[in-house]
Order: C-alpha cells, then structure tokens, then sequence
C-alpha cells in the first residue's frame, strides 16, 4: 500500500501492514483505513511509537454512509505535538451489531466524544467506562445525525420527573 | 446490618461532650449547579458531590444549547451553513466562518487572493480580541469586579464597532464567504481602525492596572484549576489552557494558514497551568492581536485595491452590475445562489486556532451540492471536559474562575 510520502503512515504500514485496509491522501490529509478488531492495537502503536507519538487524540467522529455495507465508519483525527503532524484514522462499523472497542484508555479525551457518537449516531464503545447520552437526554428516541432519522420527526413530550 | 453510625439513637447516650468532638458531616452533600446560574456564563450544569465545601465529584452536564448544527448543514447547500458557524461561537463569529469557509476552500481545491488573505487575518485577530475581552471580563465580574468588566466591555463595544465597518454586523457577521470574504475593506476603516485601537490600548492597560496584581483577584486564581501538561494532551486541550501549561501549540505558528507566517507576533506561555496563568497567557494574546491588525491594516494600504474572491465561477458570485445587464452572469447568480456550488466528493479535515483552541472541520462531500457530513471540532466542549480534574479537591468556589476562563461557549459546546 501506498503512503503518499507521509512518515507516519510508513510506520504504520511497516508495523501493522495487516491491519491497514486502505490508505489515501485526499487533499493532502494522510488517511489509514484500519480493521476495526485491531484498532486498539493500532492506536496504541500510534501513541507510543517511536517517531510517531501522536499524543493528542483531536477529534473523534463518525459518518453513516447509508446504503452501503458496512455502514458507519468512525473517524479519528490524531495530532502529534513532537512531529507536529496529523493522521486520520478511520474504522468500518456495520449496523449490526453496531459496537466498536473503545479508545479512552488510550486517550482519555475520547470519553466525551464517544458519548457523542453514541447519542448522535447509536454506535456503542464496547469498554467505555460511562457511555451515556450527552448533547440530548436520557428519554430522547432515536439517534439524529442518522441519515434515517427525518429532521421533522417529533419527539414525545415529557412530564415532570417527580 | 451495621448501625447507622450518626443516628440520634447512637449518639445520645455519650453525652454533649461526646457529640461534639464528632464529625457532624459525615455524608457527603450532592450540590446541583445550574442549568442557568448567575456566577456561570454558559447554560451548562454541574452536579456536584461536596465534603464541606470541598468537591469530591463533579459531573458536568452539557448541551442545555443543542440545536442541531450538523443536520440542519445536512439539508442546506454548501453556503447555507455559513450562518450556521456564526452561532457556534457567538464570541468569536467570523473565526467560525474562517474555519468552516476554509475547510470546504480546501475540499474544493482553490486559493484566495492575497488581499483576502489579509482581510481573513485582520478580521480574525479582531474577532479573537472580542472573545479574550468578554473571557477576561466576565471572569472579572463573576469574581464580584464590575469596574474590569466595563472596561473589558467598552473595549469589545470598540471592537464590535471596527467589525461592523468591516462586515456590516457587530455579532454574527457572516463576513467570510468561500472563497473569499463578504466585501473589501471600506475606505474610512483604517482612519477608524487607528482611533478605535487606540482607545482599546487604553482599556487594556487600565483593566491591566485593576486586575493583573489585585490581591483578591491573584489569591482567587493562583493555584486553582491547575491541570498538568501531560493532562493537558491527554484531554486533548488547545489553546490558551494548553499554553498556560508551557505547550507553545499555537496552529497559526504551527502550521501557517493565510499569512500568518507572514506577520510578527509572539505565542505567550505559562508554567503551571492554574487559572492566573490562563489569564495571563489570554491578557498577552490581546496584545498579539492588536500588534498582528496594525500589521494587517498597513499591508492592505499598501496592497492597494485588488479582488476578494476567487476567479472561480463555480463559487464567485458575479458583480452585480453585470447579473443586472447581462444574461451569463444573470443566470451563473441564480446557479450559485439557488443550487450552490457542487464540492467535489472527498473528505478534508482544516483546522484554525480559534480563541479557544484548535476549531475544525471535517467535511465530507459526496459530490453534490449538499454536504454530507459536516462536523464541527468544538474547542469548548473539549477543554470543558477535564474540569472535574481541575476542580476536585479545591473549595466550591473555586468552580467560578476556573470554568470562567475555560471560556466554555454554550452554542460551540452543544452545537
């Protein structure tokens, strides 16, 4: 596989070449597409790595491609202070069962924002230590940012809670 | 079953004496802080599980201002959620614009001419200066300092005010069009931009001189709210908190976008990260920013007139003497106003430093003239995170400096 003359993803490829599906290098943003049972390993390898060292896990995302199979991919966009480069790393997800490992032990900036992706998209982080719902509350019905979910839809209207 | 160990029942029998060498607050007490409090600028709640007045827990409870940013961008054209970003972060509309405008510039692919470049960068070094005032100020008055406050405010009012000649709004100023911005810069604006700095530098040595060593203020902030370095890149944090902890991480050094790295400036740091150092770190940026606009102002005069936007029909927009006259032109305005500009399908990920941090976005494009994916890289939701960390362990009203100059920003954090 190609690493589009990015550093990083020659690391990665010569460390874990069996774990990469896809590389790409649109618009100059060095891309790596792993396999989601070995993400954790990968990210790990990631943070620690020699001449590596993406300390900073800066964004955590997900997309839903409906129609295609797998349909989510989540997208995790790493940041490293020493090399002050970047690495997006992506993960297929199938909507069944619609559960990928969780990185918080790797970053614990990843708490929040996979308590994103759970309420926003209904992906579940296996191992994560608090998955809750976080922009919308507990009684919400459905996850929105689901191509799915009709922006009109209403929700039930709530009373008092005691 | 073990006896309650405070019940009346157990303690009466060992007299006054006895009951009074006890520790009466043995439980500890769940504080509920928020959703809308007087002392927090932000609809956020806290629960909080106090020891006294000690906090052993905090649970932060966010997105009181969900309103949901990504799907609406979901089902408008490219250009339809520009006005979006202007209400991610109210303070600071035009850096949002700046972001959103220069991921989907990248997507598609185009540079903007020179003259805009500047433009962006004077006014985004204005619009930073508005959210340290409001940070600075805020923090000031919520700490019991009114004075500070309406010095910090009459400067932003100068700021608001150079951001209207410039834009035509003084809040959400929607300036910053792809592929270029809104309008050049109109011909009074450095006369009034030289007048109203003035004024400003004026504001910020006197809210220098109240604040900066005032005892009360220094004893509130010292040593509270300190979040280590290593923390700091656990949690992701950026911007003035991450600087305040001796990280030099400043994208407009660090990774050069406009003209950045064609301008003067220096990136302040702290050494231990508590809430004075915060303060300082974003009293010193004001500076930088003001010293980067002077900067910007004398390029564009001596620039002399030039294009704003991009000679790319597919985002340009027209002059309007010509949609008026001629029948090209009249029908490429009515493609990119009611269609939009198709992107090219691809993903890209750009990121400004904000004056909270590192603002992105990732944008994917499935080819159309409908995004399919915007998601926004909120730096307040982020950096409000670790606040249990910062906060556990310290007095409850250490809570009001430390959120204060997280400078959570409701509509950013709950988009």
């Amino acid at each position: 596989m190609d690493d589009f003359g990015s550093p990083a993803l020659r690391r990665l490829l010569d460390a874990h070449q069996d774990a990469v599906e896809e590389t790409h290098a649109h618009r100059g943003d060095a891309t790596a597409r792993v396999a989601p049972e070995r993400l954790v390993d990968v990210m790990r390898f990631l943070r620690d790595g020699p001449e590596l060292r993406f300390e900073m896990l800066m964004d955590l995302t997900a997309v839903d491609y409906l129609g295609q199979e797998p349909r989510f991919e989540v997208v995790y966009h790493l940041y490293s202070l020493s090399g002050n480069q970047r690495l997006r790393v992506k993960a297929r997800v199938p909507e069944e069962p619609g559960e990928i490992a969780s990185v918080v032990d790797v970053w614990a900036a990843a708490n929040w924002m996979e308590r994103e992706v759970w309420d926003l998209y209904g992906i579940r982080f296996r191992g994560h230590p608090d998955l809750r719902r976080i922009l919308l509350y507990e009684e919400f019905q459905g996850h929105p940012l689901r191509k799915d979910y009709p922006k009109e839809k209403r929700q039930p209207l709530l009373g008092p809670r005691n | 079953m073990a006896p309650e160990p405070h019940s009346l029942m157990e303690r009466r029998p060992e007299g006054p004496e006895q009951d009074l060498r006890r520790d009466l607050h043995a439980e500890h007490q769940i504080l509920n802080m928020g959703p809308s409090h007087p002392a927090t600028h932000g609809t956020v709640k806290f629960l909080i599980e106090l020891d006294g007045e000690t906090i052993v827990n905090l649970d932060v409870q966010v997105g009181y201002l969900h309103r949901a940013f990504e799907k609406e961008c979901e089902s408008g054209t490219w250009y339809q959620a520009i006005p979006y970003t202007d209400r991610l972060n109210y303070n600071s509309a035009i850096l949002c614009n700046l972001a959103y405008c220069m991921a989907v510039e990248k997507l598609i692919g185009i540079q903007t001419p020179e003259r805009c470049q500047w433009l962006r960068v004077l006014a985004a070094e204005l619009s930073r200066l508005g959210d340290h005032l409001t940070r600075c100020g805020a923090a000031c008055l919520e700490l019991q300092a009114m004075t500070p406050f309406l010095y910090g405010i009459e400067a932003r009012e100068l700021c608001w005010d150079l951001q209207e000649i410039l834009c035509g709004a003084r809040v959400t100023s929607n300036y910053v069009r792809i592929g270029g911005t809104k309008h050049d810069m109109p011909p009074g604006f450095p006369a009034a931009f030289r007048e109203h700095v003035g004024r400003i530098r004026q504001l910020l040595r006197d809210f220098d001189d109240v604040v900066t060593s005032n005892r009360i203020f220094v004893d509130r902030l010292k040593g509270t709210g300190t979040i280590s370095r290593e923390d700091c890149l656990r949690f992701a944090l950026t911007g003035p908190l991450l600087r305040a902890a001796g990280v030099p991480l400043d994208l407009r050094k660090d990774q050069p976008y406009l003209v950045y790295d064609q301008v003067d400036f220096d990136v302040p740091i702290g050494e231990v990260g508590d809430n004075y150092d915060r303060y300082l770190v974003c009293v010193e940026e004001m500076h930088q920013s003001l010293r980067i606009a002077d900067q910007c102002v004398a390029r564009l005069e001596a620039l002399g007139p030039g294009p704003v936007n991009v000679d790319d029909p597919r985002v340009r927009w027209p002059a309007k003497n010509h949609v008026f006259n001629r029948m090209e032109e009249l029908i490429q305005q009515f493609k990119v106003v009611t269609e939009g500009p198709e992107v090219p399908a691809g993903e890209a990920y750009f990121a400004v430093e904000s004056a909270n941090g590192e603002l992105g976005f990732y944008l994917v494009s499935d080819g159309t003239a409908v995004p399919w994916k915007v998601r926004c890289r909120p730096p307040s939701f982020i950096n409000v995170q670790p606040l249990p960390l910062m906060v556990r362990g310290s007095l409850l009203a250490d809570i009001i400096p430390t959120f204060d100059l997280i400078n959570m920003i409701g509509g950013e954090c709950d988009r």
